[in-house]
């Protein structure tokens, strides 16, 4: 079996304007997203109560929505979880009532209406502590910036290296914005999915560039653009393959892993269909755009003179 | 060309039984067992415990598979579940007579039911998260400042008290913030409250605050090292009164631990009870110092179950107990400062306590009409007191005084422990918290469990039907990879948690690439006309420099995720790390020497089982 019977270098590159114009596009509609609708965070970010409650049969939302809703808290949300006999309930923090009571007064009001009603999970965030996670976040994201950017300028070569964090970020920005379009709940899981993302379709671009320095040293005759033609069209199989295993890993948590890891797997998915999209449309062709030449990758070797002179 | 050394295969070998041994805890499961541990702050576990069990058991004809004295509890590891029960309730009765007081805790347990050897080699299962297990999980914060505020107003009383003793006349004691600002009209009265201040606690320092008509004013505050410690000891002493707390709740495996400077995380595994938790992580405790009642009816009340007379009280529990105490408090927990194990003049084991100015004061009068006569402290919680400890004054006391004729050091450790951790040091409060019910913990297991396999089971068909021979060797790889990481993980014993396994699942799914990026390559030196031998070799050679760059990079963000990320981030960030460097190891090395071992020996070589090369036309 053989699935990429490829004859001569696909010119990837002659798109590249056009792939890069539906690139922006996507970024500022993924902006747009993000600015106007937000991302809808879970209470490990914002601070708040969150009950998992199961039931032997299909829940009643609409009388659970009453029975919480009489309780007169703050701001309450009831949604189903998973399956429809799993309900998530949500409360906002309140000055005054401590989580425990919350939760308490929450789970006896439900046994009163149904006794079945069985108490899966709770979980309470502080407000100064959701503050703290969204900082720590914010905090990991920029060190995998500045420690991937390192890495490339002193592996590469600095065009590379910016190539590559801005094919990536918009990646980010892109999975972020499906958060924010669809009003995805956006929790610590899926922070660190976005952030492996970051480090596995960098991963991808750092397999192109790599063949583009190869590349640059054995065939002294292409230019720029072929050599980076040639570059992804002879990883392009490759590409396909290694993303097509890692995406069967993710649709198996996505259909297996049940609800707690399915944004999670929803973010990896997004990821690395975007990972491989960026790294070959979008990172090799910003190198492009910054001028990338063979001497930036091979430096020239200086003659030492007198070396020649001591051979026979 | 494509030859190992011998050493290579034996590293080979001995990370693959590594992996082995160190996976195969995983699946023995856990066999039940009961564990007994002390519910007073004064009982300690040890092997006269460990005999009783033993005798109790006997008398009982309970048929169990050991009897173990680990830490500061007892377990005995039973057949099935039936006889843990029944166990449970034989020792019950046994180690606890009066049932509504319990002094030590008898509960269920699971323990790993892997063979002695494996254990012996510290090969054990993966921890498991609450979130797999099911269980309570509270992150708590100490309040600092008020610590600190209590510590303040009792350096007011303390320099007030001294100031008063050797009759330094000062034009007023106040406290600001956390400084003790003290003014004096006269200008020998500062220089001589300075010296004394600074001679009296080396805690303290002084420093000249700024003159205000014509009043000089000393500063007072702690020392930035003495604040550390206090806080430090807050939190310490925090700790180890949750400690006895939760010991009531017979939990079996709890975890109390300090994080960053003055947090404290609570995880109870298998508790379903959270307002009984919350309860007594919130209960206040007292302390309280009272005379012992001497007269003839107290006395007799000891002996001759007599009434005990008015305004005195019977204590049955605790060190010196049965002992019959007077009503009226001499000074109370709140009221004590700081209680130090420490020596005597004559080197003996001694704990120095000391007390704020009233209760100071007080002790002294108490004690001036009391030498020779005895003293008991006792700790109430839950309305039921414990006598820590019955003293004879031996002399007038003041607000620093102590407690001597201890057996050891660890005794005054004990008992100076026991006196701080009778209140909390500062007030906690609960910031976050997590309860996962039992179902909720398998079902977590079971579909991490799941979608990893099913991930699995179409990576590896996928990669057999694409690459076949040098595919199956790939998939290989990735079993060995997945082994090493499970090994890694029961051996570190780092806590799995959900996003762990779908970080093993991401990484298996991740650590595929170097494998195709081989294979490709293998397949592309084929097209290009190299000799199986040297596709295999070139392939190899010129894939590595590529994974490691690629694995770097990932690793970076998988570092960066480790020192930020917090909770599900962290737990995913571990496995996530491990997982690379595992993956490196199994990807290169050892599907390299089953591609040598299978291919390699052959001197002509004339194809390999790789899949379709597809050559285009003319090339």
């Amino acid at each position: 079996m053989e699935f990429f019977r490829i004859k001569a270098d696909i010119p990837f590159m002659r798109h590249a304007l056009v792939l890069n114009a539906i690139s922006v596009a996507l970024f500022v509609a993924a902006v747009a997203f993000l600015a106007v609708r937000g991302l809808h965070f879970s209470i490990e970010f914002t601070g708040g109560t969150v009950m998992e409650v199961a039931y032997p049969q299909a829940a009643d939302l609409t009388k659970i929505r009453d029975t919480v809703g009489g309780l007169k808290f703050d701001e309450v949300q009831v949604q189903n979880f998973g399956t429809s006999r799993d309900v998530m309930i949500r409360l906002s923090i309140e000055k005054g009532v401590t989580s425990a009571q919350q939760s308490e007064t929450v789970m006896a009001a439900l046994k009163a209406v149904d006794p079945a009603v069985e108490l899966r999970r709770v979980e309470f965030v502080g407000p100064q502590v959701g503050k703290e996670l969204a900082t720590d976040g914010a905090l990991a994201l920029l060190m995998v910036i500045i420690g991937i950017m390192i890495y490339l300028a002193f592996r590469f070569e600095w065009k590379f290296s910016v190539a590559a964090i801005i094919a990536n970020l918009h990646d980010v920005i892109i999975i972020l914005g499906f958060f924010a379009a669809f009003q995805w709940e956006f929790s610590l899981s899926v922070l660190a999915a976005v952030l492996a993302v970051l480090g596995y379709s960098v991963n991808e671009s750092v397999v192109i560039f790599d063949r583009i320095r190869e590349t640059f040293r054995n065939k002294r005759k292409m230019d720029t653009v072929q050599v980076i033609d040639h570059a992804i069209t002879s990883t392009i199989s490759r590409t396909m393959i290694t993303h097509g295993s890692t995406l069967m890993m993710v649709l198996a948590m996505l259909f297996f892993g049940g609800p707690t890891l399915h944004y999670f797997a929803l973010a990896l998915a997004i990821g690395i269909c975007f990972g491989i999209y960026s790294s070959v449309f979008v990172a090799a062709a910003i190198a492009m755009w910054l001028g990338v030449k063979r001497e930036d990758l091979i430096k020239p070797v200086k003659k030492k003179e007198g070396a020649e002179a001591e051979l026979p | 060309m494509n030859r190992y050394p011998i050493w290579k295969y034996v590293v080979i070998a001995l990370a693959i039984a590594f992996g082995l041994i160190y996976t195969l805890p995983n699946f023995f499961g856990e066999s039940p067992a009961v564990q007994v541990s002390s519910a007073k702050a004064t009982v300690k576990i040890d092997t006269a415990v460990l005999g009783r069990v033993e005798q109790a058991l006997t008398a009982a004809q309970v048929a169990h598979t050991g009897v173990q004295l680990e830490g500061t509890s007892i377990r005995v590891r039973l057949k099935d579940t039936d006889t843990q029960l029944k166990t449970k309730d034989v020792l019950a009765r046994a180690l606890n007579p009066d049932a509504s007081d319990p002094v030590y805790v008898v509960a269920l347990n699971l323990l790993s039911a892997s063979p002695q050897w494996l254990t012996s080699l510290h090969a054990l299962p993966m921890y498991l998260g609450l979130d797999l297990r099911g269980g309570v999980h509270f992150l708590l914060q100490v309040d600092m400042k008020a610590a600190l505020a209590k510590r303040v107003d009792a350096t007011v009383g303390e320099v007030r008290g001294l100031l008063r003793e050797k009759n330094v006349r000062h034009a007023g004691i106040v406290r600001n913030g956390n400084a003790v600002e003290v003014r004096f009209r006269e200008e020998a009265a500062a220089e001589r409250a300075r010296g004394l201040i600074t001679d009296a606690n080396a805690d303290l320092q002084v420093v000249e605050g700024p003159a205000e008509g014509g009043e000089r004013r000393l500063v007072v505050t702690l020392k930035p090292a003495a604040e550390r410690t206090l806080l430090d000891n807050s939190v310490t002493q925090n700790i180890t009164t949750l400690n006895n707390r939760i010991n009531e709740l017979g939990v079996s495996e709890p975890v109390i631990a300090r994080q960053g400077a003055d947090r404290i995380v609570v995880q109870l595994p298998g508790v379903q009870d959270t307002a009984r938790a919350k309860d007594i992580l919130g209960r206040t405790a007292t302390l309280e110092a009272r005379l012992v009642d001497l007269s003839a009816e107290g006395q007799s009340a000891i002996t001759s179950q007599g009434p005990v007379p008015f305004g005195s009280e019977l204590f049955r529990q605790g060190r010196g107990a049965p002992v019959v105490l007077k009503k009226e408090p001499i000074f109370t927990g709140e009221q004590l400062t700081s209680a130090a194990a420490t020596f005597d003049e004559n080197q003996r084991a001694a704990v120095a306590i000391s007390l704020n100015d009233p209760a100071g004061r007080r002790l002294r009068e108490v004690s001036r009409e009391n030498i020779k006569k005895p003293m008991a402290v006792v700790l109430f919680e839950r309305g039921r007191g414990e006598v820590l400890t019955v003293a004879t004054i031996q002399s007038e006391l003041g607000s620093r005084f102590q407690i001597t004729g201890m057996d050891s050091p660890q005794a005054s450790n004990d008992l100076a422990l026991l006196l701080r951790a009778g209140a909390l040091a500062a007030p906690m409060e609960i910031i976050e918290e997590r309860t996962i019910g039992p179902s909720l913990g398998a079902d977590n297991i079971r579909q991490g469990f799941n979608s990893t396999l099913y991930g699995f089971i179409a990576i590896a068909a996928f990669m057999i039907a694409y690459y076949l021979v040098v595919g199956f060797i790939s998939t290989v790889a990735l079993a060995v990879n997945l082994l090493l990481l499970v090994a890694l993980l029961s051996l570190l014993q780092a806590t799995l948690t959900l996003p762990g396994i779908a970080a093993i699942a991401l990484t298996l799914g991740m650590a595929i690439d170097a494998n195709v990026l081989i294979n490709e390559r293998i397949r592309e030196e084929l097209r290009n006309g190299a000799t199986p031998q040297a596709a295999i070799a070139t392939g190899y050679e010129r894939a590595w420099g590529t994974i490691l760059d690629s694995n770097i990079t990932t690793l970076i963000a998988g570092v960066a995720l480790l020192a930020f990320g917090s909770g599900a981030v962290r737990g995913f960030a571990v496995v996530h790390c491990l997982g690379i460097l595992t993956s490196m190891f199994s990807a290169v090395v050892v599907s390299r020497g089953l591609v040598n071992l299978w291919y390699g020996r052959r001197k002509k070589l004339t194809s390999i089982s790789i899949g379709q090369v597809w050559k285009p036309k003319g090339a």
